[in-house]
């Protein structure tokens, strides 16, 4: 498969009164056609930042790309003008913003909205928009399109909102749909649909996903691979199964362990500790050896660097290291990735 | 993917588990402060408000003291040195403050001897005291000559010992201290109104909004009522039917003012009654005087702050407006509107009359609408550095 | 909509009536009458007039007279100014101030509406700085200041318009500035307030995720979104325009409602003080209602309740 994105040494940091925030501090990552990829990782780690760089929508002046490149089939799209990455964005790559009562313009008709894309890329005139608005709305799954295209946005629920900000992200059939947690702000039974949604759609318009989230439980349903972040970096990146079966980094272990399940009433969860550094001065070494109960005397000297574990997958982690101590995951993450594979196999049937 | 090739292998000895002196995952890196120091901290940042802060001392220290700087009296009136430009010490010697004692001005005539003419005929037909300065020779059609005259109204008089600060008006009362006098009732005309509006309406407010049921609904419908009638319609009537003088002011502009800072506590009560943070003080079985003061105070002082800090320029404001009109304090007290409006009387020919008075009152309106601006950012959470 | 308006008008007549009736009363605990007016008088000479002006009657009698009247737009007769009838004298001294008035809001809005948009866009840049300098100036220096400073540079000095008076269009230009300053700081500031709120927005930055462009977004998603709260000042605003009048007319001696009402206070003419207080009165009710009504046209968001919509 040809690589649809490239993200090589990606470093963002946004100027603030108190100095220098590195939000993202030198990634690399790649988006294959028709794939979905998803960024794990608490808030603040800067895996909102990393979709945001891409599409130049980080807030302006303060955020800025501080080193990188972005290849968007092939062509450095950091270096893109204004007008350019305007002509990119909707039509090549879109998003889907977290929060469905906020992303639609309360003033503007529904319609008016999705088809306001349609008319810039697709030079639609406005009969051919309302005719292509309707029918993305019917297949995002809202009924009486007709009638709700005359709608404003509080006169649509969470979830119909959330449909109808994916129906302005596909409108134009982008090559990449950016999906910053699209699922956070909703009802567990109306992210179960907004996911099926857009799976179904992947599926029929052959686009590729990237999905932010910090809820690993979302990622094991729809991720083909997995990139994990934590303070601005990535600490662990492979398949989905890489990510669940066979988990290397201590803080992909953490998340992990600290997904309840339905048994977990019998064990304590595998909690982190503390909570992300300051990334004013981010800290020497590994930014996680403070929260990591494995840590090694160098994590506290020196970043580790990528260290391959097969030809998917890498993790960023001392413990990988030849004259590293062996280290098993804690026996409740243990048992989880076991869970992980038993469920694999009636993965099917549970959709 | 591009793996990291490390250059030099890292020490061997290194990779033993890490011994951990004190928990530090869970270290605070900033210090930690209560809003209210946040908030002084970003008002005390804020340049052009703290300057209105020193601005306002100086004012109100001067129309405090100010007055008795000379010998002169408020109603001190003297026809024989009325409308006496500024003239002060020192500076009398800069030309560019214009504040050496004489008037100028320009006058225009179809020749040069008519348009000197109608400048002497304007200054008192002291024309030994006048220097007459040609400006353009005209050709013999309608005004097309100008002079600019300078008279020396202290030498006129004899006066050149005497020195009116900032001038005196048509009945030779000293504008200095009429000025800082004026400042005096207007600053305590808009300080009283703010604080009873802010009594009043927090009262209200609040016994509205934290009581609620019946009571509010009770409340509301006076409220509605009040507000219904056009605040300054109600200013009016009770100006003209009321002696003018600083109470009938105060009375006039807090009768219906305080309904706005009561629309405002009530909402904000109503909001933060219902938030968690008073659901479980109740819940801990705290009194109800025990919320008021220690949780519902804290958290609607910001808004009240603020909108007594923008009911004291409105104040000034209408005070000023009423006095212009003639509705307001009438002279021989004085305020700074009634100055303004006495001044512009006259403003062509003694421009000072109605500088000085007008400059004052639009630093003071500035000073305190940029105080409550900083005040407003202070107590946003948002502008918090 | 409909029922909604009718119940607001409902209301407004039993505001003003309120109104009318203090107004009465108060008027009638004042001294002055039209006999304060004319000298010496021998006492038949006064009841005639007494009763020309209807004030030989009982006070209750009077103020059913007065509001009989009232319903039919009858508002007396001026103790001074030839004694013509109150609404002629309101009706002459109309055109005046509604030319300012309205000239005023629409200039100022519009300049206001410009200067604040500017400042967002340009958000942090000395354009910000400039036009937020201009609000706070605007907002805080009181009309009758500005009013003399224009009246001497613009007219005294520099000759370029008319000092005072009425007349042609050009002496419409000095009071209508005066005038309009207030409503543009105030607009001035809302505008970038909102603009700035909005641009920060979760649905701005969804129309630019997909593509739409700067001048898109900041005119079709952000105007009007910055907008409507405006609308909500447009009130206070309106009411400064009355205030504003007072001052503005007496400086510029323009021939209006406003200057009538001050040279009214001065004589104790008090027909023409309580008509002019009634017609401020209307005014403003039917300001407030006017901007009800036009929030709901222009938010989608509020429906008003009430039926019949």
């Amino acid at each position: 498969m040809s690589k649809l994105l490239e993200v090589k040494d990606l470093s963002v940091s946004f100027n603030t009164y108190s100095g220098e925030v590195q939000a993202v501090r030198g990634i690399d990552f790649d988006l294959k056609k028709g794939e979905t990829l998803a960024i794990v990782g608490e808030s603040g780690s800067g895996k909102s930042v990393t979709t945001k760089a891409i599409t130049q929508l980080l807030s302006k002046p303060q955020g800025y790309i501080k080193t990188g490149e972005i290849l968007f089939e092939e062509e450095d799209i950091t270096k893109y003008s204004n007008k350019q990455m305007q002509k990119l964005r909707g039509k090549d790559i879109s998003t889907v913003f977290q929060d469905p009562m906020t992303s639609l313009n309360p003033t503007m008709k529904v319609g008016r909205q999705i088809a306001e894309g349609l008319i810039k890329h697709r030079k639609m005139s406005k009969a051919q928009a309302r005719d292509k608005t309707i029918e993305l709305l019917e297949l995002v799954g809202i009924p009486q399109a007709e009638k709700r295209i005359n709608q404003y946005p509080h006169q649509f629920s969470g979830g119909m909102r959330q449909r109808a900000v994916v129906a302005i992200a596909l409108a134009c059939n982008p090559k990449i749909l950016i999906a910053d947690e699209p699922t956070t702000a909703l009802d567990v039974t109306i992210q179960a649909q907004i996911l099926e949604l857009m799976k179904e759609i992947q599926r029929e318009m052959d686009s590729a996903i990237i999905f932010i989230t910090h809820d690993l439980g979302v990622v094991a349903n729809v991720a083909d691979r997995v990139a994990v972040m934590y303070a601005g970096k990535i600490v662990e990146i492979g398949t989905a199964d890489d990510i669940f079966y066979n988990p290397k980094h201590p803080y992909t272990w953490g998340l992990l362990g600290s997904m309840p399940t339905l048994d977990s009433d019998e064990e304590e969860l595998y909690a982190i500790p503390g909570s992300p550094p300051d990334m004013l001065n981010p800290p020497e070494g590994d930014a996680f050896a403070p929260r990591n109960r494995f840590a090694l005397e160098i994590d506290t000297k020196m970043e580790p660097p990528m260290f391959q574990v097969s030809d998917t997958h890498y993790a960023a982690s001392w413990l990988l290291h030849e004259h590293a101590p062996k280290i098993d995951p804690p026996e409740s993450v243990q048992r989880r990735m076991q869970g992980f594979a038993s469920m694999d196999d009636g993965k099917d049937g549970e959709d | 993917m591009a793996t990291n090739q490390q250059k030099h292998e890292p020490p061997k000895e290194l990779f033993v588990p890490h011994e951990r002196k004190e928990d530090t995952s869970e270290k605070i890196t900033k210090p930690s402060r209560s809003f209210f120091q946040d908030a002084r901290r970003t008002f005390f940042k804020n340049k052009s408000a703290v300057l209105s802060i020193i601005l306002m001392i100086i004012i109100i220290i001067l129309s405090i003291i100010g007055p008795y700087f000379n010998d002169y009296k408020m109603d001190g009136q003297d026809l024989s040195r009325a409308k006496m430009p500024p003239k002060v010490p020192v500076i009398e010697n800069l030309p560019f403050f214009g504040m050496d004692g004489t008037l100028t001005s320009e006058f225009k005539g179809d020749d040069v001897e008519e348009a000197t003419q109608n400048a002497v005929m304007r200054y008192d037909n002291n024309e030994e005291f006048i220097d007459i300065k040609v400006l353009s020779e005209g050709d013999g059609s309608a005004d097309s000559a100008e002079v600019s005259a300078t008279y020396n109204i202290y030498e006129a008089k004899e006066m050149q010992d005497e020195y009116f600060w900032l001038g005196t008006d048509q009945l030779g009362r000293d504008q200095w201290t009429r000025i800082w006098l004026g400042a005096r009732v207007s600053l305590i005309i808009a300080f009283v109104a703010a604080a009873i509006d802010l009594l009043i309406g927090v009262a209200y407010g609040g016994i509205s909004g934290y009581y609620g049921g019946r009571i509010d609904d009770i409340l509301q419908r006076i409220l509605e009522i009040l507000i219904g009638i056009p605040n300054l319609v109600v200013i009016f009537l009770l100006m003209i039917i009321l002696q003018p003088g600083i109470t009938s002011i105060v009375l006039a502009l807090t009768i219906t003012g305080w309904t706005g800072m009561a629309r405002i506590v009530r909402g904000e009560v109503l909001k933060q009654k219902n938030e968690e943070y008073v659901l479980a003080a109740r819940t801990l079985g705290q009194s109800n005087g025990k919320i008021i003061r220690k949780h519902l105070m804290p958290n609607i002082a910001g808004i009240i702050i603020i909108n007594t800090m923008f009911t004291i320029p409105n104040a000034i404001f209408f005070e000023a407006f009423l006095s212009f009109i003639g509705l307001g304090i009438v002279p021989p007290e004085a305020s700074l509107g009634a100055l303004v409006d006495a001044g512009f009387k006259v403003f062509r020919l003694y421009p000072y009359m109605v500088f000085y008075p007008a400059v004052l009152i639009s630093v003071i309106m500035i000073a305190f609408n940029l105080i409550g601006d900083g005040l407003r950012d202070a107590f946003d959470p948002k502008m918090h550095k | 909509m409909l029922r909604y308006i009718l119940r607001r008008v409902f209301y407004m007549a039993i505001t003003l009536f309120i109104i009318a009736t203090i107004t009465f009363f108060l008027m009638k605990l004042l001294p002055g009458s039209p006999l304060s007016a004319e000298n010496k008088l021998s006492e038949s000479q006064q009841e005639v007039i007494l009763a020309k002006y209807g004030l030989d009657d009982p006070i209750p009698v009077q103020y059913v007279n007065y509001m009989v009247g009232l319903v039919q737009g009858d508002l007396g007769i001026s103790f001074h100014f030839d004694n013509t009838p109150v609404t002629q004298i309101l009706l002459n001294r109309m055109p005046p101030s509604l030319i300012l008035g309205m000239q005023a809001l629409i200039f100022g809005t519009i300049a206001g509406i410009l200067f604040g948009l500017i400042a967002a866009i340009y958000h942090n840049g000395w354009l910000d700085y400039t036009s937020t300098i201009i609000a706070v100036l605007g907002t805080s220096i009181p009309s009758f200041v500005f009013a003399g400073i224009l009246q001497w540079y613009l007219a005294t000095k520099w000759e370029v318009f008319p000092v005072a008076l009425w007349g042609t269009y050009a002496h419409t230009v000095l009071p209508t500035i005066a005038l309009a300053i207030f409503p543009m700081a105030t607009a001035a500031r809302f505008t970038r307030t909102e603009m700035l709120e909005v641009l920060g927005s979760d649905y701005i930055m969804t129309a630019r995720a997909k593509g739409v462009t700067e001048p898109g977004i900041i005119f079709k998603h952000g105007l009007r979104n910055s907008l409507i709260p405006l609308v909500t000042v447009m009130g206070p605003m309106a009411v400064s325009l009355m205030t504003g009048t007072l001052v503005i007319e007496k400086i510029f001696a323009v021939p209006g409602i406003g200057e009538q009402f001050v040279s009214s206070i001065e004589v104790l003419d008090y027909p023409t003080i309580m008509g002019t207080t009634l017609l401020f009165s209307v005014l403003f009710i039917v300001i407030i209602l006017v901007i009800d009504i036009l929030y709901v046209f222009i938010d989608p968001r509020i429906r008003l309740t009430g039926g019949g919509s």
